[in-house]
């Protein structure tokens, strides 16, 4: 445990507060975007140490899809009570309902690309003008080429051909009428470092990233987590299995890996040892070369 | 835990993107399915081997064209200490997203092809190395498997740069050559019998050794405050906390300080980090100081210490690198953004721009974009900037235009 591996590079944190700081002083109304999963977990802790003893000055806005894990939503109630914050949630089941977006159909459908518009209107709706999410640059490639204040258009889209510099830490937050902010306070942290964090700070996430029993189907070489959102065929048998989530999204598109990880130092030595990347169980990331520049135009985070 | 910033510069297809991608297959820091997703994305190129560059080329365009049009960061480890690599742009039009990545650097990799030598943009990228005083130069002689791992190739090209150096700041200072293919893995992480001759240590290596000084340490001690924090709770009813990240030198508890502008003076009566008080607090690290009396203090206030006080400028001259389509000329207003303080600034003079390739400098009327050149800027209240040569983390501003918004230049404070 003495090994580099193991340690935490505490200047990311100064940087992330620095960041979250410029945030707040740079816009009139900013969120935060919190799925629940351990970056925005990690992002709610940095932003509650940015302005210790004061309160974090954003509230959280969740796009709820309808598809999350009930332990995801139970930990998201539970950490908005403890610290006492506030929580705006909006329904992609509301955008269905008024007829803005489609459900999906198939065994692949999900609810995935439907969230950018609940989004998006959130943004309209709400007036905010800088939504901090916890996405890191090494994550994906399309990601890896974000700024730290990612500038998009009225229609929220993503233009990766003319993004402004960034120079030293010098964060340019003007922006025009109609356009808004994404921040990226965590940009240059690795999934190593956010559990590397996690641990240090002994922060608190929800139970499906450890290991549990659970109803799944194989499909794909991948483990799927059964639940009555996800399509399934008739040769999709489920069963019971010991595993566990390396990231978290919708129940339709976060695949499980199959773990006796139960404890921090468990999760960090399975991380070291994986021959597969974190997004690597994402499977909204395998509909094409691009899928993730694409929907970043579009409007995702 | 040690974090060492890289980026990469020189001309275009001089191999940058491949050497990284190198970099990380040869360190074992690329998982399998991104690995395949390389081999697949080659594969649909047309290309009977796995492309690399390809692992930092993410975007549709540039993998379209197979070049890189905008800076990627990517990240790996080794037992020592953690990397984190801002891949460029050699592209001319692009060089605005070079400085980017290159603006946070302590290693600049410089490649150069070893059949072309030095060309135009690798004398603009070592120009702005020099402007920005990136501590380390490697000068990686690339593509030596096409011309044969010659001896005399790599010491032209070695020889060539050497002039280049003399007069600038790098010359007293080790820069180091070394000739390598990144396209076979040559030098990069292991080293390789067909260049035999070359003695030294490969890529890796030498980046595992570099030893950085705490500079900062030794800069005049500067405070800019970001955000006030103000509880205003029934527990923390008094509490006013000036949050910031410390740009350069060192603050300490109970010691004297003086906010500028207004030049009021106290002394530091807590220096905080979320629930720890600390005995003191140094360069980057953010931080919460409360002080013992109620002083008038707001975002854009620059805390100082009372031995080292920057002067207050409402004229300030510096080397600019202008970013934007639409010329600058002289006249123009735009907002000068410095620390955490904006303010209204009037281009009063553009003394000349600089060919950036012989070094000499030309008499203009305006400047194009990715231009370098020297200034004269008027601002409507005084900046507390230092030299940038003198303390680099409080001498550099950038230029924000005040109709688009955007980001139209950096500035390097003289
Ligand atoms: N033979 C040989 N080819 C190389 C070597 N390094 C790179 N190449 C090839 O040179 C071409 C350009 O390489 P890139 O890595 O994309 O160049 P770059 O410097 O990143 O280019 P830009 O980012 O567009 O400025 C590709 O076809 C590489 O395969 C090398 O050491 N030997
Ligand atoms: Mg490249």
């Amino acid at each position: 445990m003495s090994s580099i591996q193991w340690q935490f590079p505490r200047a990311l944190e100064d940087e992330a507060i620095y960041i979250l700081r410029e945030t707040a002083a740079q816009f009139e109304r900013p969120a935060i975007l919190f799925s629940g999963g351990k970056d925005s977990i990690t992002l709610v802790r940095l932003a509650q140490k940015a302005f210790y003893p004061g309160k974090i000055p954003f509230p959280l806005l969740h796009v709820d899809t309808g598809h999350n894990f009930p332990e995801t939503i139970e930990f998201r109630d539970w950490l908005v009570e403890s610290l006492g914050l506030e929580l705006i949630v909006r329904n992609v089941q509301d955008s269905i309902d008024q007829g803005k977006v489609k459900e999906e159909t198939g065994k692949y459908a999900s609810r995935n690309a439907l969230q950018t518009v609940t989004l998006l209107d959130a943004i309209e709706e709400l007036k905010f003008d800088a939504c901090i999410g916890g996405a890191r640059r090494d994550e994906e490639k399309a990601r890896a080429k974000e700024r730290i204040f990612s500038v998009r258009d009225e229609f929220g889209q993503w233009n990766a051909k003319i993004q402004r510099p960034e120079l030293f830490d010098m964060l340019n937050g003007k922006i025009n009428i109609g356009e808004n902010v994404r921040v990226f306070p965590i940009s240059n942290w690795t999934e190593l470092d956010v559990w590397n964090y996690i641990r240090e700070e002994e922060l608190k996430i929800p139970s499906i990233y450890f290991s549990h029993e659970r109803e799944i189907i194989e499909r794909d070489g991948m483990y799927w987590p059964y639940s009555p959102f996800l399509n399934t065929t008739e040769d999709e048998i489920p069963f019971r299995s010991k595993v566990r989530f390396r990231t978290v999204g919708d129940m339709t598109c976060t695949a499980a890996v199959q773990s006796d990880a139960d404890k921090l130092e468990d999760i960090i030595r399975e991380i070291l040892a994986a021959k597969i990347s974190e997004r690597g169980a994402r499977i909204d990331d395998k509909r094409s070369e691009a899928a993730m520049e694409k929907r970043k135009q579009a409007g995702y985070f | 835990m040690d974090v060492l910033r890289i980026t990469t510069s020189g001309s275009v297809d001089d191999g940058k993107s491949t050497l990284i991608g190198r970099l990380l297959y040869d360190t074992k820091s690329i998982t399998q399915d991104k690995m395949e997703a390389l081999q697949a994305a080659s594969k649909r190129k047309g290309l009977d081997f796995t492309d690399l560059s390809l692992l930092t080329d993410g975007l549709i365009a540039e993998r379209e064209q197979g070049i890189t049009i905008d800076v990627a960061h990517i990240y790996f480890s080794t037992p020592n200490r953690k990397y984190i690599i801002a891949d460029t742009p050699g592209h001319f039009e692009y060089t605005r997203n070079m400085v980017t990545g290159a603006s946070t650097a302590q290693v600049s990799l410089i490649l150069i092809d070893a059949r072309k030598g030095i060309v135009e943009q690798t004398y603009r990228h070592y120009f702005i190395a020099c402007m920005l005083r990136i501590p380390h130069l490697v000068v990686c002689i690339n593509k030596m498997d096409l011309v044969e791992y010659d001896e005399a190739r790599f010491n032209q090209i070695v020889e060539d740069f050497q002039q280049l150096l003399k007069g600038s700041h790098y010359e007293d200072k080790v820069v180091k050559f070394i000739p390598i293919s990144s396209l076979y893995g040559e030098n990069v992480v292991t080293r390789t019998d067909k260049i035999g001759w070359y003695k030294g240590q490969p890529l890796l290596e030498y980046l595992e050794a570099i030893q950085f000084d705490q500079d900062d340490k030794q800069h005049p001690a500067r405070f800019p405050v970001q955000y006030v924090i103000r509880p205003k709770t029934e527990q923390h009813h008094d509490f006013r906390g000036f949050a910031g990240k410390v740009a350069s030198g060192s603050f300490h508890k109970g010691a004297e300080i003086v906010s500028l502008p207004n030049g009021q003076r106290s002394r530091i009566k807590t220096i905080e980090q979320f629930d720890r008080q600390l005995d003191a607090a140094h360069a980057t690290e953010s931080i919460v100081i409360t002080l013992e009396d109620e002083i008038d203090i707001s975002r854009g206030n620059l805390l100082v210490t009372p031995d080292a006080i920057p002067e207050g400028k409402k004229e300030l001259t510096a080397q600019i690198c202008w970013m934007d389509q639409q010329k600058l000329t002289s006249g123009k207003t735009c907002l000068l953004q410095h620390g955490a303080n904006r303010i209204k600034a009037k281009v009063q003079q553009l003394h000349h721009v600089i060919e950036v390739t012989t070094g000499r400098v030309e008499e203009k009327t305006e400047m194009g974009l990715n231009d370098i050149g020297r200034i004269t800027l008027r601002t409507a209240q005084p900046v507390f900037a230092d030299s940038y040569q003198a303390n680099p983390a409080n001498g550099t501003f950038i230029l924000v235009d005040e109709f688009s918004n955007a980001t139209v230049a950096v500035g390097f404070v003289e």
